[in-house]
């Protein structure tokens, strides 16, 4: 097989991958006390709900190819349950995470149910309908969600005592925590018959049918676990912005959140993050560029079309594949390099 | 009774009739051949057999139990799996996933499993995993377990949707001109691992264009022309039989002998 330079990179980061994880681990856990800005850490905070985010949809659309335009539903699901719950029935943080998950979780039931039959743009526009259903009913459903004047005070997390907040790094720890748990969820998923099939029904629906795979039971899970995951994400950002109401949770937070996906890279779970980073920290950037900072955007994402279609991170592996039961060590292997061009 | 047992199936599309009332049988361990000029309907017929398409009329029994209007996953579950005429394969998955897929429904481990990493879920892996890797080996595919699908040859991918079709655990596998597109060194290979798939136990159904082939493995062959089967016999009497060279060939008997 060819080696080219990716396979050099690939072979050098395994080589060494705990030392880098345990680089990674190291910089992510003392990073409170490198003396960063409240702002800093906020918008680090920010990038960890939005590669959260980003990994919630990609399960469905990296990897099952159903694209959501309605995510935001999802986030404002997890977000509304666990504030009223909290703020209501005084509720463990906790205890709302879980509701609100589960919560989210049902209306990807809901919602991925009837729209089985539709593939391609029609889903699509479906799900953006949902997005705008649950803002209705946000504005609409007062005694609960108290409307258009949305929902303040929501009360921070509590564990053994401490109230969370971003002076005590709190958020930031209950943020890395909340991540790393649905970053090896998605890792273990999809590194399973699970996710294979879920790949298997991105790539053709029929073919996978003919391998025996229940493709409707398929798709539907995959809209739940991507919903669960969302609304995790829900819950944790309603206590972290004190403040929520209908115009938190619009439609262009769903295509922020798929634009992460996409420029990061559509099946990968490392895209996410650089994903997450480019597109939280951009607009915070180029704030000088005022108006135009839309089309410096936009012109971004055409660049990335052209020059980049899967993504900034979105090759694929030239390591061989990790065969269980042998013992792991990197050699050439039957990848060639046609039709792959970088 | 014959292992599988299609009686008089049809299928039309708008008006016109795809499939108009076919018969046949394929008996246990028997390599049989469905020809037949472009468009005749073989493709439609191995359609109708895995449930691609409901059947407007007919019946088809394998096994001894009724298959048709089955959804497709029952009918792969009865123990039938296809290849593609034109290929279908995952193409950004790797030659081994291609193949794994095929084995989900047997891995019998399930989504709590896949996220906690129980043993169960490594215990099957594993065990899938080798038992891919051989399959592959079998059909001459092995020095390309890591590679991706997209990036093979034609012929091996024809090769991956066979192996990919046996990795279900079928019992009788329908192969839709599964030397399509190959040279003739590698439409040799192929044609000595489908004797050896036979050898193993396997039935198989098979389209093919090439006269060679098909007269030298085929046990029975059945020549379809526009949606009804004309002729059925072994391959001599094929080769002999007048309506088919008409039909099929369109020239005279020494064409087709002298193939
Ligand atoms: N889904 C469909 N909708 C409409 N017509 C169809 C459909 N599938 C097949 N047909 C028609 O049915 C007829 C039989 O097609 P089929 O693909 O079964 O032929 P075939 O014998 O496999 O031909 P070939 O040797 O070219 O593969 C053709 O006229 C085709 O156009
Ligand atoms: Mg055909």
């Amino acid at each position: 097989m060819k080696k080219d330079w990716l396979f050099l990179m690939e072979s050098m980061l395994f080589k060494h991958r705990l030392l880098i994880w345990g680089l990674v681990a190291a910089v992510v856990l003392t990073l409170p006390f490198w003396g960063l800005s409240l702002f800093v850490m906020r918008t680090i905070i920010m990038i960890g709900v939005f590669a959260m985010l980003a990994l919630g949809l990609n399960l469905l659309t990296g990897y099952t190819s159903q694209v959501s335009l309605g995510h935001a539903g999802f986030f404002a699901i997890g977000a509304y349950t666990s504030a009223v719950l909290m703020m209501r029935f005084d509720v463990h943080f906790l205890v709302g995470m879980l509701a609100g998950a589960a919560l989210a979780g049902l209306f990807g039931l809901v919602l991925g149910i009837p729209t089985l039959r539709l593939s391609g743009s029609y889903l699509t526009i479906v799900t953006m309908g949902f997005g705008e259903i649950i803002r209705l009913i946000i504005m609409t459903w007062t005694p609960v969600t108290n409307g258009t004047l949305g929902l303040m005070s929501i009360p921070r997390p509590r564990f053994f005592g401490t109230e969370l907040n971003l002076n005590n790094h709190g958020f930031y720890y209950l943020m890395v925590a909340l991540v790393f748990l649905v970053a090896l969820f998605c890792h273990h998923l999809l590194n399973s018959k699970v996710g294979r099939s879920f790949r298997a029904i991105g790539e053709d629906e029929v073919a996978a049918s003919m391998m025996g795979l229940q493709t409707t039971e398929l798709k539907v899970l995959a809209f739940v676990l991507s919903a669960f995951i969302t609304g995790v994400a829900g819950v944790f950002y309603a206590p972290l912005m004190g403040f929520i109401d209908h115009n938190t949770f619009t439609f262009d937070v769903s295509i922020l959140i798929l634009s992460i996906v996409i420029v990061g890279g559509m099946g990968t779970l490392r895209g996410m993050f650089l994903g997450s980073a480019i597109l939280i920290v951009f607009p915070e950037m180029s704030r000088f560029l005022m108006d135009w900072r839309f089309v410096v955007y936009g012109l971004l994402l055409i660049l990335m079309m052209r020059f980049r279609p899967n993504g900034l991170l979105g090759w694929q592996s030239r390591l061989p594949y990790p065969i269980r039961g042998k013992k792991k060590e990197v050699k050439g292997h039957g990848i060639s390099k046609r039709q792959r061009s970088f | 009774m014959a292992y599988l047992s299609v009686k008089e199936v049809s299928k039309s599309f708008g008006g016109l009739t795809a499939v108009g009332g076919v018969s046949f049988e394929v008996e246990k361990g028997q390599v049989v051949s469905i020809i037949g000029p472009n468009g005749a309907g073989k493709t439609t017929i191995f359609n109708l057999l895995t449930g691609v398409y409901e059947i407007d009329s007919g019946t088809v029994t394998f096994d001894g139990k009724p298959i048709h209007n089955k959804p497709v996953q029952d009918i792969v579950g009865a123990g039938i799996a296809r290849t593609f005429q034109n290929i279908r394969l995952f193409p950004k998955m790797r030659v081994l996933e291609n193949v794994l897929v095929g084995m989900d429904r047997k891995m019998g481990y399930g989504l709590l499993s896949s996220v906690f990493r129980t043993p169960k879920f490594k215990k099957a892996e594993q065990e899938f995993t080798q038992r891919a890797i051989e399959i592959l080996g079998s059909i001459g595919l092995g020095d390309e377990i890591h590679n991706y699908a997209e990036n093979l040859p034609y012929g091996a991918k024809r090769k991956l949707e066979i192996a990919r079709a046996m990795a279900t655990g079928a019992k009788i596998l329908l192969l839709d001109e599964p030397a399509a597109g190959m040279n003739p060194q590698e439409s040799v290979e192929l044609m000595d691992f489908i004797s050896s798939l036979k050898n193993q136990g396997y039935t198989l159904i098979l389209i093919e264009h090439d006269m060679s082939v098909v007269m030298k493995i085929s046990d029975k062959i059945y020549v379809i022309d526009h949606g009804v089967k004309i002729a059925e016999g072994k391959p001599a009497e094929i080769a002999n039989n007048e309506a088919v060279i008409r039909a099929y060939l369109g020239g005279s008997a020494k064409d087709v002998k002298s193939q």
